[in-house]
């Protein structure tokens, strides 16, 4: 070590410990010690990323760090793996938000899960997720953050079948595993690829090889900036793998908030940040990259305006705050994407925790039409839930707007069709806006819908992880993007903050704003002033609202393309013929070749004494026969099989 | 060993009779065994075996002054002895759970 002790390998293990306490003793210890132990892991971890926060802040750590000396895992020739960690500004900035709103998450747990029957189980997973959140995070070469990756993946799979005895929650996490398994074939094939061409799987190798030729540009490195962004877009809900996330929304809300909103999610984001080197040198995959995260930003956002389940609404705005962030990745402004991922962690977040508390309040019902009126009986939900809808929605001085904006004005000033991605987002702030004030008119205002719900607000384990979420909802964002930018420029560049003048980024804001406050109003007018209004426009264009609700029809495409296909492959090929026909065939062939030698052998072992003894007299007057009779030919027997051969 | 004998037996007798007898004995303990249905009379066969294998061991020692044969044959009786003892307790405990002792209806190796 030639640094300070930072600890870096306890970051992992604290929650990995937790994992195994919970979850190999957890049936046994009492709730209490299985919530401290739950608890204590990431609070420790989080202690720890704080310490060398604080340390980088003070500036008695110079970044990145390396970890010296870390152990071997995979040496063969000339390519070593090891468990090295990389504690950079990317890495830091995003191991405080995991641990943190992991922290503040498991907490919220203890209260939200608290009746039920699994609580071990579920935060076992819980600590197994932030387990490999952390080593995805932290891992200083490409395949321990594929080890990570994969990790989150399971412990994903796991926690949206937690409630494995309902079809659709199991359905559900097989689905996400499913599809995330799509992307994970090119996440690997592009690591295959680093690995042929470079012929080391460590970033700053990998970095330092591209900066030494700076004549690299194009080819493999697209096709590899390629596949790592078809990997990308299944980890994070991007078209057109992201149909898994709003199912993942049977899950515990908790979950859906750490996994599904704040953290997981956005690995496909740190992902593209981190090997920003290699889409650096590809300008056709960014591009690609900003239409991926243009074009999902949108479609979901459509999506989100008509969905009922408080939940979808939540998981369609995910897949669309993503597609920002993926925008933002692909006009290379990594800065202002994590900027934006930071920011989406706290309100989302949020969002997910405060749906909580409702559905919670509600006895777990998820319709927001039958919410309603639910301010005066959830006033701090309400008041949380507030600040992290102006949040997303972009208002001034929220933290979203902030993040939104830098993502906006890096698109608008990078090129001619940065405009274009530029005015997508727009559009999409205007649909957010509007979809997150009609999820927050049905829920708080009005009447109630169901007069016999008797909601209440929740216990204090739950609230405060709210109200600290609120908090970093509205001042999140304070630290404003060009700071931000400034600080994580030595890890990812700084091309966000070049050109365009202070005047332009003025004006972009308040128009961003103002088309926000335009989607604030026709919410307002919609749900307030003429509630019976939604309805006549859905009557009045069916094709168009049927398409939204029905989600464009993208799980029914894909069920008649792909999963009808494959399943009928599986049935009558795979199961009829090869595992029928040839496989149990064979199997049938050599049972019957085997029980014909044995039927003929077993006469051999008959029981029968005599028999034995007769073969056995037999056997020896032979072998006599074989070496006493050839002495009357002059030779013995061995001589002649000698001989013979 | 008194000289008389040892030139009597020497002189009188050639080996070639203490072989054939020797086989004769053998033989008739291999038709026994394979013939018999009572494992008492098997098992008598397999003594008449071994006593014509000690036979032509003895022959052959004293034929080339090898005290190493005689000493075989103590083995080999006091080996048959142990045998005796053995295989008469295994008869008792097949009889008492078949009630039987004819070979060819023991064939089963579980009850």
């Amino acid at each position: 070590m030639n640094g300070p002790l930072l600890y870096l390998p306890l970051i992992p293990l604290l929650p990995f410990l937790g994992f195994l306490l919970n979850g190999l003793l957890g049936r046994r210890l009492p709730k209490a010690l299985v919530s401290f132990i739950a608890l204590v892991a990431p609070c420790a971890s989080f202690i720890l990323v704080a310490h060398i926060a604080l340390l980088v802040w003070s500036g008695s750590l110079a970044l990145p760090f390396y970890e010296q000396g870390a152990p071997s895992w995979i040496s063969v020739g000339a390519v070593h793996v090891d468990f090295g960690s990389v504690i950079d500004q990317l890495s830091l900035v995003m191991l405080l938000i995991v641990t943190g709103v992991g922290f503040l998450i498991h907490l919220y747990s203890v209260g939200y899960m608290h009746d039920e029957p699994g609580y071990w189980r579920y935060f076992a997973y819980l600590n197994l997720f932030l387990f490999f959140m952390t080593v995805l995070v932290q891992a200083g070469n490409i395949l321990l953050m594929f080890v990570g990756w994969e990790g989150v993946g399971l412990a994903s799979y796991l926690l949206i079948g937690f409630w494995y005895h309902k079809t659709s929650a199991a359905d559900a996490g097989k689905k996400a595993f499913i599809v995330n398994r799509i992307g994970d074939f090119g996440f690997l094939i592009g690591i295959f690829l680093i690995l042929a061409n470079f012929g080391t799987l460590t970033f700053s190798e990998v970095a330092a090889k591209l900066a030494a030729n700076p004549a690299w540009t194009g080819g493999i490195l697209t096709a590899i900036a390629l596949c790592l962004l078809v990997g990308a877009t299944g980890k994070s809900a991007q078209l057109p793998l992201y149909v898994w996330l709003p199912d993942a929304m049977e899950g515990p809300t908790p979950v859906s908030a750490l996994i599904h909103a704040a953290t997981m999610v956005t690995a496909g984001v740190y992902m593209i940040a981190r090997t920003h080197f290699i889409f650096d040198r590809s300008p056709f995959a960014l591009t690609v990259v900003a239409i991926v995260g243009a074009a999902t930003a949108f479609f979901a956002a459509t999506i989100g305006l008509v969905q009922n389940d408080i939940k979808r609404v939540l998981a369609y705005s995910t897949v669309s705050q993503l597609g920002y962030m993926f925008l933002g990745c692909g006009v290379a402004a990594y800065s202002a994407a994590i900027f934006h991922l930071m920011t989406h962690a706290f309100f989302k977040a949020l969002l997910f925790l405060a749906a909580g508390s409702v559905i919670h309040a509600m006895g777990g019902e998820q319709d927001m039409r039958k919410m309603g009126g639910l301010r005066k009986h959830l006033p701090i939900t309400f008041w949380t839930m507030t600040a992290a809808v102006f949040a997303i929605g972009g208002f001034f001085p929220f933290a979203g707007f902030f993040s939104k904006d830098a993502i906006l004005y890096a698109a608008f000033v990078q090129s001619d069709t940065g405009k274009i991605f530029w005015f997508v987002g727009l559009v999409t702030a205007l649909l957010t806006s509007l979809y997150m004030f009609r999820l927050w008119y049905m829920t708080f205002f009005g009447e109630s819908r169901s007069p016999d719900a008797h909601p209440h607000e929740s216990p204090w384990s739950m609230r405060a992880p709210l109200i600290i979420l609120g908090a970093l909802s509205v001042c999140g964002g304070w630290i404003g993007a060009g700071r931000f930018g400034a600080f994580l420029a030595p890890a990812v560049g700084s091309r966000a903050v070049e050109a365009g003048s202070s005047q332009l980024e003025l004006g972009l804001s308040v128009l961003a704003v103002a088309v926000a406050a335009l989607g604030w109003y026709i919410a307002h007018r919609l749900y307030i002033q003429h509630p019976e209004r939604p309805a006549r426009l859905a009557a009045a264009l069916p094709t168009g609202y049927k398409l939204l609700l029905n989600k464009y029809y993208v799980d029914e495409i894909y069920s008649y393309l792909i999963v009808k296909p494959v399943l009928a492959f599986s049935k009558f090929f795979l199961e009829w013929v090869v595992d029928f026909a040839v496989l149990t065939g064979l199997a049938w062939l050599l049972g019957g070749i085997a029980t014909l030698i044995g039927a003929i052998l077993q006469r051999w072992q008959s029981g029968n004494l005599r028999s034995y003894a007769a073969w056995l007299a037999l056997g020896a007057a032979a072998i006599l026969l074989f070496f006493l009779l050839p002495y009357t030919l002059g030779a013995s027997g061995i001589d002649l099989w000698v001989r013979g051969r | 060993m008194n000289p008389a004998y040892s030139n009597l037996l020497q002189h009188d007798v050639p080996l070639s009779w203490y072989l054939l007898l020797s086989a004769a004995l053998f033989s008739l303990g291999v038709v026994g065994f394979l013939i018999k249905r009572n494992l008492i009379t098997v098992f008598m066969s397999i003594e008449l075996m071994l006593n014509g294998v000690n036979l032509s061991f003895v022959a052959f020692a004293h034929q080339w002054h090898a005290v190493k044969g005689q000493i075989f044959v103590f083995f080999v009786m006091m080996v048959a002895a142990a045998e005796a003892a053995v295989g008469l307790a295994i008869i008792i405990a097949v009889f008492r759970a078949r009630a039987t002792l004819a070979v060819d209806r023991i064939d089963l190796m579980k009850l």
